[in-house]
Protein backbone atom coordinates (compact mmCIF):
# COMPACT_ATOMS: atom_id res chain seq x y z
CA UNK A 1 0.00 0.00 0.00
CA UNK A 2 2.72 2.29 1.33
CA UNK A 3 4.81 2.10 -2.31
CA UNK A 4 1.58 2.62 -4.19
CA UNK A 5 0.87 5.97 -2.37
CA UNK A 6 4.65 6.82 -2.98
CA UNK A 7 4.65 6.06 -6.93
CA UNK A 8 1.61 7.51 -7.15
CA UNK A 9 3.33 11.23 -6.00
CA UNK A 10 6.62 10.31 -8.31
CA UNK A 11 4.12 9.86 -11.31
CA UNK A 12 4.14 13.05 -11.45
CA UNK A 13 7.76 13.69 -12.76
CA UNK A 14 8.35 10.12 -13.94
CA UNK A 15 7.57 11.16 -16.89
CA UNK A 16 10.28 13.06 -17.61
CA UNK A 17 12.83 10.04 -17.73
CA UNK A 18 11.46 8.55 -20.31
CA UNK A 19 11.93 12.01 -22.33
CA UNK A 20 15.71 11.70 -21.59
CA UNK A 21 17.93 8.99 -23.81
CA UNK A 22 19.28 5.73 -22.31
CA UNK A 23 22.36 6.80 -21.14
CA UNK A 24 24.58 5.18 -18.23
CA UNK A 25 28.09 5.65 -16.61
CA UNK A 26 30.78 6.32 -19.64
CA UNK A 27 28.86 8.11 -22.05
CA UNK A 28 29.26 11.67 -23.08
CA UNK A 29 26.47 13.66 -22.98
CA UNK A 30 25.58 17.58 -23.23
CA UNK A 31 23.06 18.38 -20.43
CA UNK A 32 20.81 21.51 -21.29
CA UNK A 33 20.42 23.53 -18.34
CA UNK A 34 17.75 26.04 -17.62
CA UNK A 35 19.78 29.39 -15.79
CA UNK A 36 17.19 32.09 -14.28
CA UNK A 37 19.40 35.24 -14.44
CA UNK A 38 16.89 37.95 -13.05
CA UNK A 39 13.73 37.74 -15.38
CA UNK A 40 15.45 35.92 -18.24
CA UNK A 41 16.24 32.86 -18.48
CA UNK A 42 18.87 31.11 -20.94
CA UNK A 43 19.93 27.54 -21.66
CA UNK A 44 23.53 26.63 -20.84
CA UNK A 45 25.15 23.24 -21.84
CA UNK A 46 27.37 21.46 -19.75
CA UNK A 47 29.22 18.74 -21.78
CA UNK A 48 30.89 15.81 -20.24
CA UNK A 49 31.44 11.86 -19.57
CA UNK A 50 29.06 10.66 -16.77
CA UNK A 51 30.63 8.73 -14.11
CA UNK A 52 27.73 7.16 -12.44
CA UNK A 53 23.52 7.07 -11.74
CA UNK A 54 23.01 7.28 -8.47
CA UNK A 55 19.48 6.09 -6.58
CA UNK A 56 17.91 4.57 -9.65
CA UNK A 57 13.75 4.53 -10.57
CA UNK A 58 12.87 6.54 -7.40
CA UNK A 59 12.27 10.64 -7.77
CA UNK A 60 15.79 11.33 -5.76
CA UNK A 61 17.91 9.93 -9.14
CA UNK A 62 20.76 11.59 -9.88
CA UNK A 63 23.84 11.87 -12.30
CA UNK A 64 27.07 12.78 -12.27
CA UNK A 65 28.76 14.36 -15.16
CA UNK A 66 32.44 14.96 -15.29
CA UNK A 67 34.40 17.25 -17.45
CA UNK A 68 38.13 18.57 -17.64
CA UNK A 69 37.68 22.76 -17.81
CA UNK A 70 41.12 24.84 -17.94
CA UNK A 71 42.72 21.50 -17.11
CA UNK A 72 41.07 21.13 -13.77
CA UNK A 73 38.40 18.91 -13.41
CA UNK A 74 34.88 19.36 -12.85
CA UNK A 75 31.86 17.50 -11.78
CA UNK A 76 28.62 18.06 -11.55
CA UNK A 77 25.63 16.34 -10.18
CA UNK A 78 22.11 16.39 -11.62
CA UNK A 79 18.90 15.20 -10.13
CA UNK A 80 17.23 13.46 -13.53
CA UNK A 81 13.87 14.69 -12.77
CA UNK A 82 14.43 18.25 -11.87
CA UNK A 83 13.00 20.83 -13.85
CA UNK A 84 15.80 22.84 -14.45
CA UNK A 85 16.70 20.38 -16.90
CA UNK A 86 15.75 21.00 -20.55
CA UNK A 87 17.46 18.17 -22.20
CA UNK A 88 19.72 15.91 -22.32
CA UNK A 89 21.71 14.75 -25.58
CA UNK A 90 23.43 11.71 -25.76
CA UNK A 91 26.64 12.39 -27.96
CA UNK A 92 28.76 9.09 -27.29
CA UNK A 93 28.22 6.08 -25.51
CA UNK A 94 31.41 4.49 -23.97
CA UNK A 95 32.67 0.97 -23.21
CA UNK A 96 33.49 0.58 -19.83
CA UNK A 97 33.27 -2.53 -17.59
CA UNK A 98 31.75 -0.83 -14.25
CA UNK A 99 28.47 1.07 -13.21
CA UNK A 100 30.59 3.58 -11.56
CA UNK A 101 33.50 4.78 -13.34
CA UNK A 102 35.48 6.82 -10.27
CA UNK A 103 38.89 5.75 -11.65
CA UNK A 104 38.63 9.01 -14.18
CA UNK A 105 39.21 11.05 -11.39
CA UNK A 106 43.11 9.40 -11.28
CA UNK A 107 43.46 9.52 -14.70
CA UNK A 108 44.77 12.70 -17.27
CA UNK A 109 44.76 13.54 -20.39
CA UNK A 110 45.15 10.39 -23.22
CA UNK A 111 44.78 7.89 -19.62
CA UNK A 112 41.65 9.17 -19.00
CA UNK A 113 39.30 8.59 -22.08
CA UNK A 114 36.60 5.91 -22.43
CA UNK A 115 36.56 3.97 -25.51
CA UNK A 116 33.57 3.91 -27.66
CA UNK A 117 30.63 0.96 -27.40
CA UNK A 118 30.65 -0.77 -30.95
CA UNK A 119 27.04 -0.67 -32.63
CA UNK A 120 26.21 -4.01 -33.16
CA UNK A 121 24.15 -4.45 -36.95
CA UNK B 1 9.71 9.38 1.87
CA UNK B 2 10.65 10.59 -1.92
CA UNK B 3 11.45 13.83 -3.55
CA UNK B 4 9.12 16.79 -5.53
CA UNK B 5 10.54 19.34 -7.51
CA UNK B 6 9.36 22.88 -7.42
CA UNK B 7 9.64 25.36 -10.85
CA UNK B 8 13.66 26.25 -10.15
CA UNK B 9 14.08 22.60 -10.17
CA UNK B 10 15.07 22.21 -6.26
CA UNK B 11 14.19 19.28 -5.28
CA UNK B 12 12.67 18.85 -2.11
CA UNK B 13 12.17 15.64 0.51
CA UNK B 14 8.63 14.91 1.41
CA UNK B 15 6.82 12.42 2.95
CA UNK B 16 3.62 10.73 1.63
CA UNK B 17 0.76 10.65 4.42
CA UNK B 18 -2.54 8.92 4.39
CA UNK B 19 -4.99 10.91 5.78
CA UNK B 20 -8.25 9.58 5.45
CA UNK B 21 -11.46 9.02 4.80
CA UNK B 22 -12.01 10.15 8.89
CA UNK B 23 -15.22 9.63 10.72
CA UNK B 24 -16.56 11.70 13.21
CA UNK B 25 -17.22 9.25 15.62
CA UNK B 26 -18.21 11.41 19.21
CA UNK B 27 -19.18 15.46 19.36
CA UNK B 28 -18.54 16.39 23.11
CA UNK B 29 -20.27 19.64 24.05
CA UNK B 30 -19.55 22.00 27.14
CA UNK B 31 -22.89 20.60 28.49
CA UNK B 32 -22.40 16.70 28.59
CA UNK B 33 -18.54 16.52 28.71
CA UNK B 34 -17.62 19.72 30.17
CA UNK B 35 -15.03 21.02 26.79
CA UNK B 36 -15.57 21.21 23.39
CA UNK B 37 -14.07 18.63 20.99
CA UNK B 38 -14.37 16.38 17.85
CA UNK B 39 -13.19 12.84 18.21
CA UNK B 40 -12.07 11.21 14.74
CA UNK B 41 -11.56 7.58 13.55
CA UNK B 42 -9.17 6.19 11.42
CA UNK B 43 -8.71 2.93 9.30
CA UNK B 44 -11.68 -0.38 9.53
CA UNK B 45 -10.68 -2.96 11.87
CA UNK B 46 -12.85 -6.18 12.21
CA UNK B 47 -15.92 -5.97 14.98
CA UNK B 48 -14.32 -9.72 15.84
CA UNK B 49 -11.30 -7.89 16.96
CA UNK B 50 -13.14 -4.83 19.03
CA UNK B 51 -14.72 -5.00 22.42
CA UNK B 52 -18.30 -4.61 22.82
CA UNK B 53 -18.41 -1.35 24.16
CA UNK B 54 -16.21 -0.07 21.76
CA UNK B 55 -18.55 -1.80 19.27
CA UNK B 56 -21.47 0.00 20.59
CA UNK B 57 -19.62 3.50 20.16
CA UNK B 58 -19.05 3.25 16.93
CA UNK B 59 -22.59 2.03 16.47
CA UNK B 60 -24.38 4.88 17.78
CA UNK B 61 -22.46 7.36 15.23
CA UNK B 62 -23.08 4.63 12.21
CA UNK B 63 -19.79 3.43 11.38
CA UNK B 64 -17.72 -0.19 11.29
CA UNK B 65 -14.96 -0.01 13.97
CA UNK B 66 -11.88 2.13 13.66
CA UNK B 67 -8.15 1.23 14.35
CA UNK B 68 -7.36 4.51 15.39
CA UNK B 69 -9.33 7.13 17.47
CA UNK B 70 -8.08 10.55 17.87
CA UNK B 71 -9.97 13.72 20.12
CA UNK B 72 -9.28 17.34 18.39
CA UNK B 73 -9.83 20.20 20.57
CA UNK B 74 -10.60 23.46 19.09
CA UNK B 75 -12.16 22.13 15.86
CA UNK B 76 -13.57 25.37 14.02
CA UNK B 77 -16.14 23.83 12.08
CA UNK B 78 -19.10 22.47 13.51
CA UNK B 79 -19.73 18.67 12.20
CA UNK B 80 -22.30 15.82 12.68
CA UNK B 81 -21.75 12.62 14.06
CA UNK B 82 -21.14 10.31 11.97
CA UNK B 83 -19.85 12.65 9.12
CA UNK B 84 -17.00 11.91 7.29
CA UNK B 85 -14.23 14.01 6.38
CA UNK B 86 -11.65 13.81 3.48
CA UNK B 87 -8.50 15.50 2.66
CA UNK B 88 -9.49 17.76 0.46
CA UNK B 89 -12.26 19.50 2.38
CA UNK B 90 -9.66 19.93 4.80
CA UNK B 91 -6.05 20.76 3.72
CA UNK B 92 -5.28 22.87 0.64
CA UNK B 93 -1.63 23.67 -0.98
CA UNK B 94 0.95 25.84 0.73
CA UNK B 95 -0.56 25.09 4.74
CA UNK B 96 1.62 24.63 7.09
CA UNK B 97 0.74 21.91 9.45
CA UNK B 98 2.10 20.06 12.06
CA UNK B 99 2.72 16.50 12.95
CA UNK B 100 2.67 14.56 16.16
CA UNK B 101 3.83 10.78 16.25
CA UNK B 102 5.70 8.66 18.21
CA UNK B 103 9.82 8.34 17.14
CA UNK B 104 11.44 4.96 16.65
CA UNK B 105 12.78 3.30 19.07
CA UNK B 106 16.57 3.06 19.19
CA UNK B 107 17.35 1.24 22.18
CA UNK B 108 19.84 2.11 24.46
CA UNK B 109 21.87 4.63 23.62
CA UNK B 110 25.01 6.43 24.54
CA UNK B 111 25.62 10.31 25.09
CA UNK B 112 26.72 11.19 22.11
CA UNK B 113 24.09 9.65 19.81
CA UNK B 114 21.48 10.85 22.66
CA UNK B 115 22.55 13.84 23.70
CA UNK B 116 24.59 15.11 20.93
CA UNK B 117 27.92 15.21 23.14
CA UNK B 118 30.86 15.50 20.98
CA UNK B 119 33.28 12.76 22.89
CA UNK B 120 36.40 13.06 23.76
CA UNK B 121 37.51 14.59 20.80
CA UNK B 122 40.65 12.99 19.96
CA UNK B 123 42.32 9.39 19.36
CA UNK B 124 46.00 9.87 20.42
CA UNK B 125 47.30 11.19 23.76
CA UNK B 126 46.39 7.92 25.44
CA UNK B 127 42.26 7.69 24.76
CA UNK B 128 42.24 4.26 23.83
CA UNK B 129 39.14 3.05 25.23
CA UNK B 130 36.88 6.33 25.85
CA UNK B 131 36.26 7.79 21.93
CA UNK B 132 32.50 7.95 22.62
CA UNK B 133 32.64 8.89 26.77
CA UNK B 134 30.82 11.51 28.80
CA UNK B 135 33.40 12.62 30.80
CA UNK B 136 33.25 14.24 34.05
CA UNK B 137 30.37 13.75 35.64
CA UNK B 138 30.43 16.16 38.52
CA UNK B 139 32.60 17.27 40.79
CA UNK B 140 34.62 14.89 44.06
CA UNK B 141 34.40 15.34 47.69
CA UNK B 142 32.30 17.92 47.20
CA UNK B 143 29.31 17.34 46.87
CA UNK B 144 30.47 13.71 47.57
CA UNK B 145 27.05 12.74 44.52
CA UNK B 146 25.94 13.23 40.68
CA UNK B 147 23.41 15.78 40.74
CA UNK B 148 20.00 14.91 39.35
CA UNK B 149 19.62 15.40 35.83
CA UNK B 150 22.83 14.75 34.78
CA UNK B 151 22.78 13.46 30.99
CA UNK B 152 23.79 10.32 30.23
CA UNK B 153 23.60 7.30 28.26
CA UNK B 154 20.08 5.33 28.45
CA UNK B 155 16.96 4.04 26.41
CA UNK B 156 16.53 6.77 23.50
CA UNK B 157 13.28 7.35 20.98
CA UNK B 158 9.84 5.81 21.64
CA UNK B 159 8.64 9.10 22.50
CA UNK B 160 6.08 11.13 21.27
CA UNK B 161 7.04 14.25 19.49
CA UNK B 162 5.47 17.44 17.22
CA UNK B 163 7.13 18.23 14.02
CA UNK B 164 6.22 21.59 13.61
CA UNK B 165 5.30 23.97 10.10
CA UNK B 166 5.45 21.28 7.40
CA UNK B 167 4.36 22.98 4.44
CA UNK B 168 1.56 20.90 2.52
CA UNK B 169 3.32 20.10 -1.23
CA UNK B 170 0.06 18.37 -2.66
CA UNK B 171 -2.94 17.30 -1.92
CA UNK B 172 -4.56 14.25 -3.72
CA UNK B 173 -7.57 14.31 -2.59
CA UNK B 174 -9.29 10.79 -4.60
CA UNK B 175 -6.75 8.96 -2.75
CA UNK B 176 -6.90 10.84 0.34
CA UNK B 177 -2.69 11.76 0.53
CA UNK B 178 -1.35 14.67 1.75
CA UNK B 179 2.15 15.13 0.80
CA UNK B 180 4.28 17.15 3.25
CA UNK B 181 7.64 18.62 3.04
CA UNK B 182 10.56 16.92 5.29
CA UNK B 183 10.16 13.62 7.41
CA UNK B 184 7.67 12.92 9.84
CA UNK B 185 8.37 11.17 13.23
CA UNK B 186 7.61 7.26 13.26
CA UNK B 187 7.71 4.25 11.05
CA UNK B 188 6.39 3.26 8.08
CA UNK B 189 2.88 2.68 8.00
CA UNK B 190 2.57 3.52 11.65
CA UNK B 191 -0.12 6.61 12.72
CA UNK B 192 0.47 10.03 13.40
CA UNK B 193 -1.61 13.36 14.16
CA UNK B 194 -2.07 16.34 11.72
CA UNK B 195 -2.80 19.44 13.03
CA UNK B 196 -3.68 22.39 10.82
Amino acid sequence: MATDFIKLVEAEFSGKREAHPNFKAGDTVNVHIKIVEGTKERIQVFTGTVIQRRNPGGNGETFTVRKISNGVGVERIFPILSTSIDKIELVRSGFVRRARIFYLRGKQGKAARVKEKKKVK
Amino acid sequence: MTSVYIADGQALACTVIETGPCVVTQVKTQEIDGYEAVQLGFGDKREKNTTDPLVGHFKKAGTTPKRKVVEFKEFTDTLQLGQTLTAGEIFVEGDFVDVIGTVKGRGFQGVVKRHGFAGVGGQTHGQHNRQRHPGSIGACSFPSRVFKGIRMGGRMGGNRVKIQNLRVLRVIAEQNLLVVSGSVPGAKNSFVVIEK
